[in-house]
């Protein structure tokens, strides 16, 4: 098909194929598509993993899903980590829907997680439990909104690349972890937060992942309301679309992208504040864990949409963990299982292009346009 | 404190991120912002280390042919960081995909398989720490010029490197001529600033952009090659950590201009390396002073987008599909 689309573009001879944008496919055939391009993805993995170790691929795929669904400890930590990468990338939405790329969730999350931390070390016997819930919630919100605020000020000030500035700006939030993590050492001189023995969260009916649950299906709704039926989600599809079409209805394209991306960081300061007072009651430099970036994969597989982020966010996570249950089968090592989500990965990319565009033949060139 | 010892350290710790950033302003000039620039640099490196180890473990450390030691490494790492780009290009040129997305999701891939495939040969090589012995490989990388000794602080700061120090400069001299003085270079840029015009000037755009983004990738990953066989002589998992990304940093730092990545180059490997000089037990004191190559890339950010000088701009398409129907 390469050869198509080369010989489309070179201009000796009449090309005999061409590429045709497509109006709005029917949704049916754009997740038959993707369907497709997800299976095969599987079989592909299979088949390197066939290659490489000679396994019987029957063995690869029950493996698959038994790491994800195996046992009840397993679904529970499917769930888990699908609430909490969901929760990433449902922050990064409003940002990506306004075309400012925000590749700062990472450090967005980590700030919050930091802020949580030392709450939960300064002020942990010095406040009543509620009250420092509540000092530690507004901590981990505000610093992950300054976090991204920072940007987005200098973007809308002076059109300041911001994918590039809020790359940075992950780095900036992980030496400071590293910096404080020194600073805080229990015991001295180990470089690591031990665990944290004030603020944590309390377990839900005895489930510790429960809150984490509840948590992002409120955010899940709010974020689908606010941006499909929403004055500001409204604004931000506008600026999205054309900062020139904004600015000529009367919208203050710099308030909105700044409270846009604010609202992106706050979430994910929550995010920090899941992850160190939910479940870790530590930090580490760690603690984010690339969930910033895989997040803007999540987003963007599901076209933006909350609702449709809950499967990709699934789908990421049961290849991650299915994967990890392959390797520790075949005694490989632990990256084999980012090599599969990047395969993954790479082929539902790859397949947009067959739901956004179709190779029309010469001859039905005419009687279609 | 020597000077010229921190400044031949800075230079080495500097090569690397030289190689990834010619690579990524290449690339960049054809309007394409790889963020997989960290991933190439893995596969890189390992596609090397797996030629190195397959060489020395067939010829034997004394039957090792000087040139087939530095060729055959090379020739893989090239093939390895090809292949990436090809994917690279092949979905964000031909499929239109979002260069964000499948950048982000190439350096997933490429240090998935930098990772897993030196595990792969540390499990082989069964030594006692997890990582692969090249060394016997590394001798034929790290001959330097023999007069260096000789001429004191001035031939350790300028002739005391090995060839892949000077091959890097060289590349980034060619490609800031490429870019600048030539036709070629005129093309690339067209076509990275304003792809319809170029392609209605006649220019194949497409190609154009393939050729920048492998080649791009091509360079960077032989920067990833210098690091593990050179710099280093050795692979261990996660070893080359946030270089690739550094890299992207030093591009802005460059203003898109490779001559200029080659002093950056230094003042960022000055700069990560810079927290070693400070007392060694105050180790949050070092904490904060890594973050210093970041801190300068934002103000440097700031500062172009604040001047608005037209020549020191990213180009204008980066980072957006060129489709021709679309007009």
């Amino acid at each position: 098909m390469n050869e198509n689309i080369k010989a489309a573009s070179s201009k000796k001879h009449e090309p005999r194929f061409h590429i045709v944008k497509r109006d709005q496919m029917k949704w049916q055939k754009a997740w038959a598509i993707r369907f497709v391009a997800i299976v095969s993805a599987l079989l592909f993995s299979a088949l390197i993993t066939v290659l490489l170790t000679g396994v019987d691929p029957i063995k690869f795929f029950s493996a698959l899903v038994d790491g994800a669904f195996g046992t009840s400890r397993r679904r529970w930590l499917l769930i888990y980590e699908t609430s909490i990468l969901l929760c990433v990338a449902l922050a990064l939405t409003p940002a990506f829907k306004m075309r400012f790329w925000n590749t700062g969730g990472e450090g967005q999350v980590l700030i919050g997680g930091m802020a949580t931390a030392a709450c939960m070390i300064l002020l942990g016997d010095k406040l009543p439990t509620p009250l420092l819930f509540l000092v530690m919630i507004v901590a981990s919100v505000a610093a992950g909104a300054i976090w991204a605020v920072i940007p987005a000020f200098f973007k809308a000030i002076w059109n300041t690349n911001e994918t590039l500035f809020t790359l940075m700006m992950n780095y900036i939030a992980i030496q400071l972890v590293g910096y404080f993590c020194q600073i805080w050492a229990t015991p001295k001189g180990s470089g690591t937060i031990g665990i944290i023995p004030n603020g944590q969260f309390p377990a839900l009916f005895g489930n510790q992942y429960l809150l984490n649950v509840i948590v992002v299906v409120a955010l899940t709704a709010f974020m689908f309301v606010y941006l499909k039926y929403s004055k500001h989600g409204y604004e931000i599809s506008v600026v999205g679309e054309s900062e020139n079409t904004a600015r000529y209805i009367g919208v203050n394209v710099k308030k909105v992208i700044v409270r846009t991306v604010a609202l992106s960081g706050a979430i994910c300061g929550m995010v920090g504040l899941l992850l160190v007072a939910g479940t870790e009651h530590s930090i580490t430099k760690n603690t984010a864990g690339g969930r910033g970036f895989t997040a803007i994969i999540v987003s963007w597989m599901a076209k933006f949409n909350p609702l449709y982020m809950v499967f990709s966010a699934l789908l990421i996570v049961f290849m991650d963990r299915g994967a990890k249950q392959v390797t520790t089968l075949l005694k490989l090592n632990d990256s084999f299982s980012e090599i599969i989500t990047g395969i993954l990965i790479l082929f539902i990319i790859g397949c947009e292009f067959f739901i956004n565009y179709k190779i029309a033949s010469k001859s039905h060139k005419e009687d279609k346009n | 404190m020597d000077f010229s010892v921190f400044f031949q350290r800075a230079v080495m710790q500097g090569i690397p991120l030289l190689y990834g950033s010619t690579g990524e302003i290449i690339t960049e000039k054809s309007g394409h912002l790889n963020l997989g620039i960290p991933g190439i640099m893995y596969v890189g490196g390992i596609s090397g280390v797996i030629g190195a180890f397959v060489y020395q473990n067939s010829a034997g450390a004394g039957g090792m042919n000087p040139f087939l030691a530095v060729f055959i490494p090379f020739i893989c790492s090239v093939l390895g960081s090809l292949i990436m780009g090809l994917i690279y290009a092949f979905l964000t040129v031909t499929l239109r995909a979002n260069q964000n997305v499948t950048g982000l999701a190439l350096t997933t891939f490429g240090v998935g398989v930098g990772n897993f495939f030196g595990g792969y040969l540390i499990k082989l090589s069964n030594a006692d720490i997890p990582s692969i012995d090249i060394t016997p490989t590394s001798i034929f990388f790290k001959k330097t010029l023999p007069f260096a000794e000789d001429l004191g602080w001035f031939g350790k700061m300028f002739f005391s490197y090995t060839f892949m120090v000077y091959l890097a400069i060289i590349i980034a001299l060619i490609a800031a001529y490429v870019l600048k003085k030539t036709r070629v270079g005129l093309h690339l840029r067209a076509v990275g600033e304003n792809p319809a015009t170029a392609d209605a000037a006649g220019i194949n755009v497409n190609r154009y952009k393939y050729s920048a983004i492998c080649t791009g990738s091509v360079i960077a990953g032989i920067g990833g090659l210098y690091y593990v066989v050179d710099y280093i002589g050795s692979w261990s998992n996660d070893g080359f950590g946030d270089r690739g990304w550094l890299a992207i940093a030093l591009v802005i730092f460059a203003i898109w201009r490779p001559h200029l990545a080659i002093p950056g180059s230094i003042v960022f490997g000055g700069l990560y390396i810079l927290f070693q000089y400070i007392r060694s037990d105050d180790l949050a004191a070092q904490e904060i002073f890594k973050m210093a190559p970041y801190i300068v890339t934002i103000i440097v950010l700031i500062f172009i987008s604040l001047r608005k000088k037209r020549e020191n701009q990213p180009p204008q398409a980066l980072g957006t599909s060129y489709f021709r129907e679309d007009r």
